[in-house]
């Protein structure tokens, strides 16, 4: 009788120390899995002001004044534009 | 022997030992009982005292959705900044840090020192919305009491070509004006909070529930085209500018699915610049602003006595002597003309012509035709503000008005709505309902508004207009067929119409044996000398449709013309009439 009692509380011991353990290494992984999420969120920031900056360089008066100015382009005088007919069956 | 403790042989009375023992055990059933209460029957307020040491309540902030074109390009974009907050009563800060403070924030020291003052109040903006440099800097200087919270302002990368139709947000990131009031509920989004344990380090350690899971916001995909918007901005702003007008607006609909590809309005504003901002820049003229559209509602009164098999397209009528009578009132033609054509009463525009066929016209027709081109209601686009124009009970008409409504007085219009009523004429004669949103599914069901014959043959009457003999010969585009009506109306000043004042329009579509696209333009107060529809609004269609047409890919449906030689090219002299204003 003693002896089962003893097992008992050997396994009762070993028991209490695995939750020990593993509520703290659960916590461990939160803390982490909350870092990432963290970083996932900045970046998600980030995300939306390269965003803003992509739509402030391809502002379309810009693109147009790089065209015209330093590249010298033009849109093509009517004259010289030659239309190809889609071949029959093709999708448009 | 020893001697005997006489108080061990001291002899108690066995009842005061009883009541001593329980006096103590009630005091300890006292104890059970406490303990008991606070425990197990009311633990509610020490469970609450104890979770407060270690439990925190998290707000969780919902993200603004983005607006953005009908590519997916941005055109509103939450980004997050940081705004300076301070708690009057804690602050700690040296003359020295104020000093510093003040000097980051951009504010005078007295300024800062009166905001500081309030020591009643526990939350106090210093400064809103920083730029996180900024931020960072205030950071470093490490002052008690003075936190940081972290915030959005709405950027428009767009600026002032997309500024009437987004409209804009307050600094607490609320929908002020246009698409953002209209879809504020849609893109903002509700803030959640969560329950979570905090370690002694201040790190979310276990998160114990969840209390609001918090809803963000979406995203808006407006029918609108990025590249046509600025095209038709910046074309209408060096319209607006060249003519010196007081204002302008401009709208291109996709013809086959009712959506709004492009609207813009001068004067325009920075919405990015809060601060500068007046209501006379701030509207959007286009949808919320009327005016009598004078000759563009001339193909309605043609369309409306068509149907009446009143005419057809071939008959002529008498516009000699170049006025009529009705009442006591005239109306002129300042180029009169014998009997013309029903196409050629539109393509030079007559007053008398036109007016004619609507006095010949039963009321209810000439209005049934109208009303259901949409005058009169709103065009239900969805925008704050909308309006729906004045169309009178044709129970009341006095046959002057009847006379003046066929061609465009004494109605007032939108230009979305002038904008949208033309579908009728591009399309099968339905009128299509029209959006704002990037619609996927099939556009709704559309109302007939004149046969599908009477909308072909006004549509081949509307190309003449453009012909050489017509009031918009500027409105034309190398290789494509275009259809389009001229419009130039006095404007009304108090009760009557202002002799020096118009409002120039034009509206065309294209390519005409299909068309895809619809432009309208209004300039209003042209003050450059010139004033009329086809002098001062067509060239701006014809740039704005050349170049949308070219974007848009779309097939030229007239491309013998390009090598045509003599062909008429834009600013070349071509023979054109004035419109009757």
């Amino acid at each position: 009788m003693i002896r089962i009692n003893l097992v008992l509380l050997c396994l009762l011991a070993v028991c209490a120390l695995a939750l020990v353990t593993g509520q703290h290494r659960a916590r461990k992984l939160f803390t982490e899995l909350e870092k990432e999420q963290d970083i996932g969120k900045q970046i998600d920031v980030e995300w939306g002001q390269l965003q803003l900056e992509q739509s402030t360089w391809a502002m379309h008066s810009r693109v147009e004044h790089i065209a015209r100015g330093r590249l010298r382009m033009r849109v093509p005088p009517s004259g010289r534009v030659r239309l190809v007919p889609a071949p029959a069956g093709s999708v448009p | 022997m020893r001697p005997v403790n006489p108080a061990l042989s001291l002899k108690l009375p066995i009842a005061r030992a009883r009541v001593l023992l329980s006096l103590l055990l009630l005091g300890f059933a006292l104890l059970v009982g406490r303990a008991l209460h606070l425990q197990v029957l009311q633990n509610d307020f020490l469970q609450r005292k104890g979770e407060s040491r270690y439990a925190r309540l998290l707000e969780m902030p919902a993200h603004r959705g983005m607006i953005t074109d009908r590519h997916g390009e941005p055109l509103a974009i939450s980004a997050p900044v940081e705004s300076v907050w301070a708690s009057p009563a804690e602050v700690e800060a040296t003359p020295a840090q104020r000093r510093q403070l003040a000097r980051v924030l951009n504010m005078s020291e007295a300024e800062l020192n009166k905001r500081l003052s309030g020591s009643g109040r526990e939350f106090v903006y210093l400064k809103r919305h920083l730029r996180p440099d900024v931020a960072a800097r205030l950071v470093q200087l490490g002052i008690a009491g003075v936190s940081l919270k972290r915030e959005h302002r709405r950027y428009y990368p767009a600026g002032e070509v997309t500024a009437h139709l987004l409209g804009f947000t307050d600094v607490d990131d609320r929908g002020q004006e246009g698409m953002e009031l209209a879809y504020d509920d849609w893109l903002a989004g509700k803030p959640g909070s969560r329950r979570v344990i905090k370690d002694r380090l201040g790190r979310v350690v276990e998160d114990t529930e969840r209390v609001l899971a918090p809803i963000e916001g979406r995203d808006v995909a407006l029918s609108i085209d990025r590249k046509l918007q600025y095209l038709a901005y910046r074309e209408l702003k060096a319209a607006a500018a060249e003519h010196r007008a007081k204002a302008g607006a401009i709208v291109v609909l996709d013809v086959k699915s009712g959506e709004v590809l492009a609207l813009a309005n001068v004067p325009a504003y920075n919405p990015n610049n809060r601060s500068r901002r007046d209501a006379a820049r701030a509207r959007n003229r286009a949808i919320t602003d009327l005016f009598e559209p004078g000759s563009t509602l001339k193909p309605f009164t043609i369309a409306a006595a068509l149907e009446a098999r009143l005419i057809r397209p071939e008959s002529t009528v008498q516009t000699a002597p170049g006025y009529l009578l009705v009442g006591n009132a005239r109306i002129d033609d300042i180029h009169p003309a014998e009997a013309l054509t029903v196409s050629e009463l539109i393509q030079r525009s007559s007053n008398v012509g036109v007016a004619k066929l609507a006095l010949a016209l039963p009321r209810r027709q000439l209005w049934s035709v109208l009303s259901r081109a949409g005058f009169g209601a709103p065009p239900h686009s969805g925008f704050p503000g909308e309006v729906g124009g004045r169309l009178r009970d044709y129970q009341r008409w006095r046959p002057i008005e009847q006379a003046t409504l066929s061609y465009g007085h004494g109605i007032s219009v939108s230009l979305l709505q002038l904008a949208r009523a033309y579908t009728v004429f591009a399309g099968d004669g339905t009128l299509q309902p029209i959006t704002l949103l990037k619609s996927s599914d099939a556009p709704g069901a559309a109302t007939r508004v004149i046969s599908p014959g009477t909308a072909r043959a006004v549509r081949a009457m509307l190309e003449t207009v453009v012909h050489p003999g017509g009031t918009a010969v500027r409105a034309r585009v190398p290789g494509y067929r275009v259809a389009g009506k001229t419009g130039t109306a006095h404007k009304v000043q108090g009760n009557a119409y202002a002799p020096d004042r118009y409002v120039s329009s034009f509206v065309g579509m294209a390519p005409a044996s299909d068309p895809r696209l619809l432009v309208a333009v209004m300039i209003d107060e042209p003050d450059n000398g010139d004033y009329y529809g086809g002098v001062v609004a067509a060239p701006v269609f014809s740039a704005v449709m050349a170049e949308a047409l070219r974007i848009l890919s779309v097939p030229p449906d007239a491309p013998a013309t390009l090598t045509e030689p003599g062909e008429w090219q834009p600013g070349a002299p071509a023979p054109e009439v004035r419109e009757e204003v």
